[in-house]
């Protein structure tokens, strides 16, 4: 092993020397006294949701499972695009004809930026921040896919949506084992760089649209 | 220069002061509100301040965990005991891939460690793809601020930087013009990027995972499209588990953006097959954080999670910026946490850089009391000094007696048994000129209550 690495941690150990020989990392209590869940209604955590995710100046829609496709279809032709990827699995009912709907099968950098949005699902979102979480599952894909184009269309199940931080982080731990990348997404990128002057799309997507399925 | 010094050109400068305050008080009314939604603050804050403290008294069980599980995950994992070793660790692994150009996310600790520099002396071009870092690389200026590092350009100041450095003929001062502009610059960049470096806001022991937490999605670029990441990482910033998250995820945001949640969190776990880069780097860095952990006092300055909160409610910072700190972490955690790591005799002068008026300790999410830590500091500074501490404390008395808020904040101080004079909340014996008068008698114990504070009670 490498002699920075033994001299980091001599010096740690030397640092700590007023930590008790015996004292193990779990004896330093952690008071976890903070909310874990909720009991309210699904109706109120999808209403909760999406007022909050249109605080971020997305996009957000209830639509009934029935017209998703149309829902799709009017929001990509709002938005001009037309040739979208499409992860493997994301349902049927979510790809409406008529749109140039394309497959990730190993894309280039160049052809993603090339593409002018993309469609995908979503692992969990969250009502008290209006946060929607992907983590590389079928139907949501390479991370790469929701950066690159500038239109990310979300369908999230109304089941999907918890009311808290804590309850969604307890449901992407398997993701985590799993060693899949998560990404947590709240809004459309932004910057407030210049003169604290809120400005959307600097990077990633300008345009998130989220469809909550009910 | 001196913190006094260099605050002082700094006092002069009303554009600068403008511009801070503008932010400072935005920032600070809306972060109350966002902070008022959740009925468990205080809770969370507290499992924020305790998590971290388990961490930091097991630093080295951890950081072997961390280690394993990044390498068990096909990471690789260097250490560095300082800043030239962390830079010499990087610009080889660089050099390794055969490339003379990277794409950076904003680092507080590379810009501890004056990556940039040591890049470019070697013949790689470090591109910075942060907003706010470009306009401070293209400016060839220094950041001001740890959460919007330009706050102290306007956009007529930034539309002239852009229309020189990037070589834009038409451009107007609108700010989503200029955002559209750093966009086209990077876009190229970011494409056929083949190595990357970012920073880190966490590192998960039990997992491996590194989260980096923004708004731009440049991080987001960095982190995933270049076959090449290398992540520096302070060796502090780990927590114990995933599960922790539903912590930090509450405290972080509201208290940096004052958002519910920033736009964009990522969280990586080693390399996954068909998802981003195909090799990743971690180095741990020291770079004087172990001494810091060896202050018991003062080594609380490692929860630190890098909100900025506390400058945004210092009253100091609100007036000089963080120009005048002369030092990467500027503000109130500044204060307490550049002396710790690069030594009292570099940045002494930092600890007194506050009024001790307590607000970034009430704002600080993790519970840092950066107060106590200053005083701590001070009294440290006084002795390396070769100062006599009488003669010194002297000074300060003097200085605290001139005002009655200051009087006030003492009076608590020395309840809190935090003044360097007061011994269980009673100033035994006061210094210099005044001692003959405690050599025979107890100056009266500071009560419990102040009156001003029982009458603003009634
Ligand atoms: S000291 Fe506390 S308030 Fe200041 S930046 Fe660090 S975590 Fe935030």
């Amino acid at each position: 092993m490498s002699q920075a690495r033994e001299e980091i941690l001599g010096r740690i150990r030397t640092a700590l020397r007023d930590v008790p020989d015996h004292e193990a990392p779990g004896d330093v209590r952690v008071e976890r006294a903070y909310r874990r869940g909720s009991n309210e209604s699904a109706e109120a955590l999808v209403a909760r949701f999406v007022e909050r995710v249109a605080d971020y100046r997305a996009e957000v829609e209830r639509v009934p499972g029935a017209s998703l496709g149309e829902a799709v279809a009017r929001a990509c032709e709002r938005h001009g695009a037309r040739r979208l990827v499409v992860p493997e699995n994301v349902p049927a009912a979510a790809r409406p004809e008529g749109l140039d709907l394309i497959p990730d099968d190993g894309l280039t950098h160049a052809e993603l930026d090339a593409v002018d949005g993309v469609i995908t699902g979503c692992a969990v979102a969250i009502a008290d921040t209006g946060t929607i979480a992907l983590d590389g599952a079928g139907d949501q894909g390479r991370r790469a896919l929701t950066l690159v184009p500038d239109l990310h269309v979300c369908i999230v199940p109304g089941s999907r949506i918890v009311a808290s931080v804590p309850e969604a982080t307890a449901r992407l731990s398997d993701a985590v084992t799993a060693q899949r990348p998560i990404t947590l997404i709240s809004g459309p990128s932004a910057t407030s760089d210049i003169e604290l002057r809120r400005v959307e799309g600097v990077h990633g997507p300008r345009r998130l649209v989220v469809l909550v399925v009910e | 220069m001196t913190f006094q010094e260099s605050a002082h050109i700094a006092l002069q400068d009303t554009q600068l002061r403008h511009n801070i305050g503008n932010a400072t008080r935005a920032i600070r009314a809306k972060r109350n509100h966002v902070v008022a939604e959740l009925p468990d603050w205080q809770e969370l804050r507290e499992a924020g301040r305790a998590l971290k403290e388990r961490v930091l008294r097991h630093l080295d069980h951890y950081l072997v965990q961390f280690e394993q599980a990044v390498q068990g995950n096909g990471g690789h994992v260097h250490w560095a005991r300082d800043a030239a070793e962390a830079n010499r660790v990087v610009v080889e692994l660089v050099r390794a891939t055969g490339v003379d150009e990277v794409v950076k996310s904003k680092s507080l600790t590379t810009e501890e460690t004056r990556l940039n520099e040591a890049l470019e002396e070697n013949g790689i071009r470090p591109r910075e793809t942060d907003l706010a870092q470009l306009i401070i690389q293209l400016g060839r200026d220094k950041p001001s601020h740890v959460l919007v590092p330009a706050i102290h350009k306007n956009r007529a100041e930034i539309r002239e930087l852009f229309k020189r450095e990037l070589g834009i003929e038409d451009l107007s001062d609108d700010p989503a013009e200029l955002a559209e502009a750093a966009r086209r610059h990077l876009r190229d960049r970011f494409l056929h990027a083949r190595v990357g470096i970012s920073g880190g806001n966490f590192g998960v022991a039990e997992t491996g995972t590194i989260a980096l937490f923004e708004s731009e999605g440049n991080g987001r670029m960095c982190t995933t499209l270049p076959d090449t990441l290398i992540t520096v990482l302070g060796i502090e910033k780990l927590i114990p588990t995933w599960q922790d998250f539903e912590v930090y995820l509450q405290l972080l945001p509201r208290s940096s953006t004052a958002e519910r949640m920033n736009p964009y969190n990522s969280f990586w776990t080693g390399v996954h097959e068909g998802d981003g880069p195909r090799e990743f780097h971690l180095v741990l860095v020291d770079n004087g954080r172990t001494n810091v952990l060896a202050d018991e006092i003062g080594r609380q300055a490692l929860n630190c999670i890098r909100c900025s909160a506390c400058m945004n409610f210092c009253p100091v910072y609100e007036r000089t910026g963080g120009h005048a700190y002369n030092s990467v972490y500027p503000g109130p955690i500044g204060a307490i946490l550049t002396p710790q790591l690069e030594g009292l005799d570099r940045a002494g002068s930092l600890p007194y850089a506050s009024s001790l008026c307590g607000a970034c300790y009430d704002a600080c999410p993790v519970k840092i009391d950066i107060p106590q830590v200053l005083v701590h500091l001070r009294r440290e500074v006084v002795k390396s000094e070769g100062l006599d501490p009488e003669h010194a404390a002297m000074r300060a008395m003097a200085n605290v007696f001139s005002s009655r808020r200051r009087y006030e904040l003492a009076q608590r101080l020395a309840r809190a048994g935090q003044w360097p004079l007061a011994r269980h909340g009673v100033i035994q014996h006061l210094p210099g000129a005044l001692s003959g008068w405690t050599a025979t008698r107890d100056m009266l114990p500071v009560p419990k209550q102040s009156f001003r504070d029982w009458w603003r009670q009634r």
